[in-house]
């Protein structure tokens, strides 16, 4: 066994969780064009880094706080695709918020992935606060915030940064830089050239690595939470990558990135990349990768059938939950 | 029991808090080493540890971000905003984020703490050490806003709002830290939030308020009593939840109502009580419901007759009553 813990058998797992995550997206997309839900927000091209990621903490133990391009990761982490499909189709059974929220706004108590609101890096001092209660109660698990480009140019993404660096805190931020926030370039947030640049600035090991491919990202994510594990605090880490679809099926790319440059990156689609590299490396037969694909699509058209059939929140609950306690 | 001032109450409630469950902390600005600008939290740092009473950085919406995240992953914070004034920058935090966590989360998480800040004025304080910003959290279903008005119901409801598994913004009104003195018991004692206290019986009007103008309102009813006049003084101390059976009780009762809050008038909690003694107990009013209020005024002015202008006393609230129990 490598020194990462990476082993033939989860390298497997990953390129199983990035095909699904992939094919459940595409279907996704599908049943949005068929007016059969509002909105798609995808992981499209960011399956290596999520899922690259995931597999390198305790899922399930550790915390993730996630934000809307993250379907990859939270599959990763154990949601189900039925999970996902229920959140999609906004169903009382959906476990991300029973239907209150819109698609991609997850969470679970289950899996420890934090609840998340839309306004971006807020989730950012959330994680610095998980972990700052496992330093405290030293549970041993580190928390990871996962945020877009945009979002670093928040005033919260320097202030968490900074708490967490100044209590060394077991935390992980996790910038998932795909060049855009919705149209607007990185060149337009910020003149640094790089997110993980700005580590520095807070005293923390900011580490840049190739977002496309899931062993390098799951080898600077394992360093970082060992390191976060070891008590010496957190880590800047930016995957470069790049999303293959609109932001959300609301909006139009072509309004602000050519199709050639798309079709530049699609040339290394981590999926597909993935699945060469497993293959050549005799890790991943033919077969097995054939059977996958027969597995992915039934559990596809599962979630889909499972998700459309179930029920839609009962509108009598729309009071429920909102205090505890001695108010509930 | 011993008598102590309304800050020396909170302490000791905080102190008792810290001593009982050891998932309490406490963290803001200078809350430890120094033990707070007001010295609220003085010696609880030397008490319970750097890890249990903790200095942050001055970042308001981490204070409140990061309390967020603690609180999920099992401690019960209590943050401190240093002024309310200041509390702004972390509003998203506290009101889409931890007020909006449990229902959003279709009661999968929630956020248990209680943020601690001062306000109010009449300290000199100017523009921004001086504002209540109450009725901006009073607005969110999710919130909790408690504003005490004597040292036993300031450690009372303390206890209440650490038991209460969702955010308590608690407020502690600046003038009152060292102004008011009274018996408070030793033991941990829970006063429960949305129940009003009725602080003074009374016939001929009712002064309801919150926080420091409860003081003030009994201190009017004690003038006027010597006129012959008769207040009756309703105590909220949570203003969300809030004791509307209390209101209708006493509104129907006297007759006439008066609403007393150094916020500004318009959109200030005071109508939001108006508008319910509206709804439920119009055909018992045998007045218009009065407001006493600051005035729509930006902000209260930091030299003395600008300050004085603005805040609401008790020579003030004895007139409006006056005037009132007359018509």
């Amino acid at each position: 066994m490598p020194e990462s813990g990476l082993t033939p058998e989860l390298m497997k797992e990953m390129y199983y969780v990035m095909a699904l995550s992939r094919a459940l997206d595409d279907r996704l997309w599908v049943l949005n064009r068929q007016g059969r839900a509002p909105t798609v927000y995808s992981s499209n091209g960011h399956e290596a880094t999520q899922v690259g990621s995931a597999f390198a903490l305790r899922r399930g133990e550790d915390w993730i706080v996630p934000y809307y391009r993250d379907m990859a990761l939270v599959l990763a982490w154990g949601m189900t695709a039925r999970e996902v499909m229920l959140h999609f189709f906004a169903k009382a059974e959906d476990p991300n918020s029973g239907g209150r929220q819109m698609m991609a706004h997850w969470g679970s108590g289950r899996l420890h992935v934090l609840s998340t609101g839309a306004v971006v890096a807020t989730q950012d001092a959330h994680a610095a606060g998980l972990a700052l209660a496992s330093k405290i109660l030293k549970d041993g698990r580190v928390s990871v915030c996962y945020f877009g480009d945009g979002s670093t140019s928040q005033g919260e993404f320097h202030e968490a940064l900074n708490f967490a660096a100044v209590h060394k805190l077991p935390v992980i931020f996790f910038n998932e830089n795909n060049g855009y926030a919705i149209s607007v370039p990185l060149s337009k947030q910020t003149v640094v050239q790089d997110i993980s640049a700005r580590a520095a600035a807070y005293g923390i090991p900011g580490i840049m690595v190739d977002g496309s491919d899931p062993v390098k990202v799951y080898e600077v994510t394992k360093a970082a939470a060992d390191r976060a594990r070891r008590g010496e605090g957190p880590t800047l880490i930016e995957a470069k990558t790049y999303r293959f679809v609109p932001h959300s099926s609301e909006d139009d790319d072509r309004a602000y990135r050519s199709r050639e440059e798309v079709q530049e990156h699609k040339k290394h689609d981590p999926v597909i990349t993935f699945a060469e590299r497993l293959l050549k490396d005799k890790i991943l037969t033919e077969a097995d990768k054939k059977a996958m694909a027969a597995k992915i699509k039934q559990v596809v058209d599962d979630a889909t059938t499972y998700a459309d059939k179930a029920a839609l929140p009962d509108p009598s609950t729309l009071g429920q939950y909102v205090y505890g306690g001695a108010l509930a | 029991m011993a008598v102590k001032t309304f800050l020396e109450a909170i302490r000791e409630g905080l102190r008792q808090e810290l001593a009982r469950d050891p998932r309490v902390i406490i963290y803001g600005e200078d809350v430890g080493v120094r033990g707070g600008v007001f010295r609220v939290t003085d010696g609880l740092q030397a008490e319970f540890g750097a890890d249990r009473v903790m200095d942050s950085p001055l970042a308001e919406a981490a204070i409140v971000g990061t309390a967020i995240g603690a609180a999920v992953n099992g401690l019960r914070p209590i943050p401190e905003i240093q002024f309310a004034d200041f509390i702004f920058p972390a509003i998203n935090q506290i009101v889409q984020e931890a007020a909006r966590m449990r229902y959003r989360s279709n009661n999968d998480f929630e956020v248990p703490i209680v943020i601690r800040a001062p306000f109010g004025g009449g300290v000199r304080g100017g523009l921004y050490h001086s504002q209540s910003v109450e009725a901006f959290f009073a607005h969110v279903p999710g919130m909790c806003v408690v504003i005490p008005s004597t040292p036993y119901d300031a450690k009372g409801l303390l206890a209440a709002a650490v038991d209460q598994p969702d955010p308590v913004l608690f407020l502690e009104h600046k003038a009152l830290y060292r102004s008011v003195r009274a018996e408070v018991p030793e033991e941990r004692y829970v006063i429960p939030l949305g129940k009003a206290d009725r602080k003074r019986e009374g016939r001929d009007v009712t002064v309801i308020g919150y926080g420091l103008m409860v003081g003030f309102a009994l201190s009017a009813a004690q003038t006027l009593a010597e006129e012959g006049i008769s207040l009756e003084v309703i105590d909220l101390r949570s203003i969300r939840p809030f004791d509307r059976e209390a209101i209708l009780e006493s509104a129907r009762k006297t007759g006439k109502v008066m609403i007393v809050h150094e916020d500004n008038k318009t959109g200030g909690f005071g109508a939001e009580i108006s508008a319910v003694i509206a709804e439920e107990a119009l055909f018992y009013l045998d007045a218009p419901i009065v407001r006493l209020t600051g005035p729509d005024v930006p902000a209260m002015g930091f030299s003395p007759p600008l300050e004085h202008a603005f805040m609401v006393t008790a020579e003030k609230i004895a007139e409006a009553a006056r005037e009132l129990a007359r018509f």
